[in-house]
């Protein structure tokens, strides 16, 4: 089955990110497919290559990366949301990449089940 | 070993309901605003919506908002683009989609509001017609 | 033919910041299971002052509760409301699986 996520918090602030990145793990790992995640909100700071997170936490924006690229997830960055907090394609980690609203409602088209993780 | 990154989907000819939910007031957090932003997008879409105010997002379309003095951007007039949307695809038998704007009446009622007080037109429904309503889509968006 | 929708909702807020479970409860439609996660875990435990909101229903709903999050919190050795059951990750995933589609309360 395909699933769709949608993230709507920055890795700090709420849980909200490491669940979607949990489920997202258990779903691939499960045989599912996520064929993207959007990240809205405060989400799109969860592509900020410029976090650097304390040496005994976890790095969710390079875990997130990582995830992608071992099962082909396509993480797309709002751009109106991103502009706004100045995530542009200089700071943006690898793996992510800078999209338009649309992308949101064609996930919603294109996958079985659409998941969102908020605060 | 990395896995293909596909950007583009097929989406030709796919109609779904989309439902998005409000729950939380204007300008104390930036959720309204942004959840008003990814509904606009959509209508370009053409997919069934209902636009869905409950708890304190019935306070995101009351009227008379004026945001001079708190500095804010007042963001109240778009919800009259989405009431035009609506009404354009009531109208125009081109446009494949029907917008339903509801509200549920035990949220409004619970804070002193009729639905006199919002600055676009709504469907007031019951809590059961609102289950009913949400149980019967295919994509949920909240915020 | 198909059978009748049913959804999964999910609540992530405590019951003693928001109003986030109430509002749950009062629009998911029976026949829908309820997914417990994050802060919401703790609307699970039994002999809370929210206890008694989630036994009431659990004629008209499934309640699961994500264990890892009780795990997180301090609450695996604590009772859980009879009838709620544990899941892990898989578990979520499957039971977006098995339902028609997700409505996530914030």
């Amino acid at each position: 089955m395909k699933f769709g996520v949608m993230v709507n918090e920055g890795p700090f602030t709420h849980q909200a990110s490491d669940t979607a990145y949990r489920f997202t793990k258990a779903a691939v790992e499960g045989g599912h497919q996520v064929p993207r995640v959007f990240f809205y909100f405060d989400g799109v700071n969860n592509g900020n290559k410029l976090s650097e997170p304390q040496a005994d936490d976890r790095n969710l924006v390079k875990l997130w990366g990582e995830l992608a690229a071992a099962h082909g997830i396509d993480l797309v960055i709002c751009v109106a949301a991103a502009l706004r907090r100045g995530m542009k394609d200089e700071i943006l980690a690898e793996g992510f990449r800078i999209s338009g609203l649309g992308q949101l409602v064609e996930l919603g088209l294109a996958t079985d089940r659409t998941v969102v993780f908020g605060d | 070993m990395n896995a293909e990154i596909a950007t583009e989907f097929d989406t030709e000819g796919v109609q779904k309901n989309f439902m998005f939910v409000n729950r939380k007031a204007p300008y104390g957090s930036i959720y309204a605003l942004e959840a008003l932003e990814m509904v606009l997008i959509s209508a370009a879409f053409e997919q069934n919506a209902v636009i869905a105010f409950i708890d304190d997002g019935v306070y995101q379309i009351v009227k008379g908002q004026d945001t001079k003095a708190a500095g804010m951007k007042n963001f109240s007039p778009t919800f009259g683009v989405i009431e035009m949307e609506k009404e354009d695809a009531d109208e125009d038998p081109d446009i494949d989609m029907v917008w339903r704007i509801v509200v549920e009446r035990d949220s409004m009622e619970q804070r002193g509001l009729t639905a006199e007080d919002f600055s676009i037109a709504v469907e007031v429904l019951d809590s059961a017609e609102l289950a009913d309503l949400m149980n019967a889509q295919d994509v949920v968006l909240s915020a | 033919m198909k059978g009748e929708r049913k959804m999964l909702h999910t609540v992530n807020k405590s019951p003693y910041e928001r109003n986030t479970l109430e509002s749950c409860l009062r629009l998911a439609k029976a026949g829908s299971a309820i997914l417990l996660i994050e802060d919401g875990v703790y609307a699970a435990i039994a002999g809370s002052a929210a206890a008694d909101q989630v036994a009431a229903r659990t004629d008209d709903f499934t309640f699961h509760v994500l264990g890892p999050d009780i795990e997180a919190r301090g609450l695996a050795d604590k009772q859980l409301i009879d009838g709620v059951a544990v899941v892990d990750y898989t578990g979520f995933v499957e039971l977006v699986a098995e339902y028609d589609a997700v409505q996530s309360w914030l």
